[in-house]
């Protein structure tokens, strides 16, 4: 297979004339690539799931002793994780759902004869394109209680977003479908797009209304591109930092991926920290697992 | 049950016209074939019927009432087009109860069952209703598009050369269907097609389109044996009508550059066809005969057998004419013949217009 996709080199080329085989320059392009991934992503993969089974300070010159399973152990039992995954739970849901329905309506929006349709789009892609950390600082300032544009518009005097306990995670969630719905609504107006224009044609005739044929017909065909953008959009949400870390310090905003930064580079708990790591990945995989089972169910229908 | 008139309806995209001042009156359980080549604008009437188009100008009246602010809905017509335009990722039963489900047509379920199964008798599709419809053949995808139009009894029906995507065999025997299904109805058809033979078949009047015009509307009969005009006559038949230009002179038809003269005695008398007037006959291949005696002698220069008949084209000079013969006439390629026509059968077309004499009145 891979050398019939192969094209043989020209036998006039330079590279031909240095004496290079397809192998040769085959082999130049792939192997730097998979020694970077070998360095930089397996090796460490493997080397902290080691890491994970011991009690490993990078701290402290100690060499590092054998625990077994005591790190799961504990982790597991501990509440205040199991409170840091219920925000992150919680987080995820929020910004999602809401990027979702943000992005799908606006896309329903779009998805019609309107002028300026093209400029327009480009326009709302825009926010996706920016830095996290970026995105983060200039949104501090306008959730700031004092003097941010978001309370002098909506008029809520000296409203605390991100001070507030209760207000924090949503403010972090409410900055977040702001930068990520232009993706769910770029797939979804490629999904919309595809749609036959026949098939409305036919529902008009069929005297369906537009809530029928908005359920029955346009929601089915566009589910499974849109199931796509809320798994990567899911994943994202799983493990985000920047956004909540430069936004807000509250307890209540600590999602996994800031406990477990404060646990490796704070607490140099890193035998601990690698363990909890590990954890998170699992329930990333088992997570995006099931979703693409029901995607190839929601695709076969 | 409807009545639909079109009057003078214009139809422009953009700077192409699509339609101009059309005129239409298509009677209450009519079977209407309108009939035209690809761009003539069958769709866009069909379209604008059906509410899926505005006319840029003139009216759309079902039964005498104007609906040019109905939608498609309002209008209660069912639109059968060529791509099938089933919904997917749904069964066969799905699809034909998807017109009857939404809340506000308020039918039971039971009635909704009994409505299926009927329609799926009548299209013999009982077997497929389990089915997903991309599991479905073209036959099979294009009764079930059929009779998700019929399950609703909807006032009017519109095809959309529901059969021109079809083989040969199935295309024959879905024409009866749809012929014997339209009559057990009785409900009005409008029915578009660039097929002929389907016209010809199914229709209880015919109208021919051409560049967006009307140009003759009539019964299958009127339109086969008295085209209004050269178009009508060229593209109504297979083969289609001979025509051959010439004039009359001494009650003989003399053709001018082919050099060959018939006698035209007692033909098909009418009152602006005057000697020297130039003319062009038109003739059907069926009443052009060969016998030893004839007039004009011409070469084979083809023969199509067709079982019952076979197609002869006749040469003469270097213009060639179509003659239907009994299957059992023995000619060869090549061989001499002698020709004659059936006077009484010549339609007579002026040749600057292109318009019939007898209907130039």
């Amino acid at each position: 297979m891979a050398t019939a996709v192969m094209t043989t080199l020209d036998p006039k080329s330079r590279s031909a004339a240095r004496g290079m085989s397809d192998l040769t320059i085959r082999n130049l392009f792939i192997i730097p690539t998979i020694v970077f991934l070998i360095v930089f992503n397996i090796f460490p993969l493997i080397y902290s799931l080691g890491y994970s089974f011991t009690d490993f300070r990078a701290s402290s010159p100690a060499a590092a002793n054998f625990v077994g399973l005591q790190n799961y152990r504990e982790l597991l039992n501990d509440p205040f994780i199991w409170s840091n995954f219920a925000i992150t739970a919680k987080y995820v849901i929020v910004s999602v759902v809401g990027q979702v329905i943000v992005g799908f309506g606006v896309a329903l929006l779009l998805n019609r004869d309107i002028p300026l349709k093209g400029l327009l789009t480009t326009l709302l892609l825009l926010p996706m394109m920016l830095s996290m950390a970026v995105v983060g600082l200039f949104w501090k300032l306008l959730y700031d209680p004092s003097f941010g544009i978001i309370n002098y518009t909506l008029g809520l005097g000296s409203f605390e977003w991100l001070s507030n306990p209760d207000m924090a995670l949503y403010a972090v969630a409410i900055t977040d479908i702001w930068m990520w719905s232009p993706f769910v609504m770029l797939l979804s107006l490629a999904g919309l797009s595809a749609v036959p224009k026949h098939l409305y044609e036919a529902a008009a005739i069929d005297r369906a209304g537009s809530f029928y044929t908005f359920f029955r017909i346009t929601l089915p065909l566009v589910a499974p591109i849109l199931m796509i953008a809320i798994i990567f959009r899911t994943m994202e949400a799983f493990k985000t930092f920047d956004l909540a870390y430069i936004l807000t310090s509250q307890p209540t905003t600590e999602v996994i991926s800031i406990r477990l930064y404060k646990m490796a580079f704070q607490e140099w708990q890193t035998g601990r920290s690698c363990a909890l790591a590990y954890i998170v990945l699992i329930m990333i995989l088992a997570i995006t697992n099931i979703y693409v089972k029901y995607l190839n169910k929601v695709k076969e229908r | 049950m409807a009545h639909i008139q079109l009057k003078n309806v214009s139809k422009t995209f953009g700077n192409h016209t699509a339609l101009t001042g059309l005129n239409l009156d298509i009677a209450d359980g009519e079977f209407f074939v309108l009939l035209g080549e690809t761009g003539a604008g069958k769709t866009t009437t069909l379209r604008m019927i059906a509410g899926l188009e505005k006319p840029s100008e003139g009216q759309v009246f079902i039964d005498g009432v104007d609906v040019a602010d109905w939608g498609a809905a309002e209008r209660d017509v069912a639109l059968v087009l060529q791509q099938y335009s089933l919904y997917p990722r749904y069964t066969v039963r799905e699809n034909l109860e998807f017109p009857l489900k939404p809340k506000i047509r308020r039918i039971e379920p039971d009635e909704i069952k009994a409505r299926v199964d009927r329609v799926a008798r009548t299209l013999r599709i009982e077997h497929l209703l389990d089915r997903k419809t991309d599991r479905l053949s073209g036959g099979e995808m294009q009764r079930v598009s059929i009779g998700r139009a019929i399950v609703r009894k909807p006032r009017v029906f519109l095809m959309d050369e529901p059969l021109s995507a079809l083989d040969a065999k199935l295309r024959e025997a879905l024409r009866t269907e749809l012929k014997n299904i339209q009559m057990n109805l009785g409900q009005t058809f409008l029915f578009v097609t660039h097929d002929q033979v389907e016209a010809m078949s199914m229709g209880d009047k015919v109208g021919v389109l051409n560049h967006g015009r009307i140009v003759q509307t009539g019964t299958p009969y009127e339109i086969y044996n008295n085209p209004r005009d050269t178009y009508v006559a060229s593209f109504v038949g297979s083969p289609p009508m001979n025509l051959i230009d010439g004039k009359l002179v001494n009650g003989r038809a003399v053709m001018a550059p082919l050099n060959f003269e018939l006698p035209f005695a007692g033909g098909a008398k009418t009152s602006g066809a005057t000697d020297g007037r130039p003319l062009v006959f038109g003739i059907r291949p069926e009443d052009v005969y060969l016998e030893s005696g004839a007039p004009v002698e011409a070469r084979v220069h083809d023969v199509e057998n067709h079982g019952v008949e076979k197609i002869l084209t006749l040469r003469v000079g270097d213009a060639m004419l179509r003659a239907t013969v009994p299957a059992r006439t023995d000619v060869e390629i090549e061989q001499p013949v002698r020709f004659a026509w059936d006077p009484d059968k010549v339609v007579l077309f002026d040749k600057a217009s292109g318009i019939s004499l007898r209907h130039a009145g």
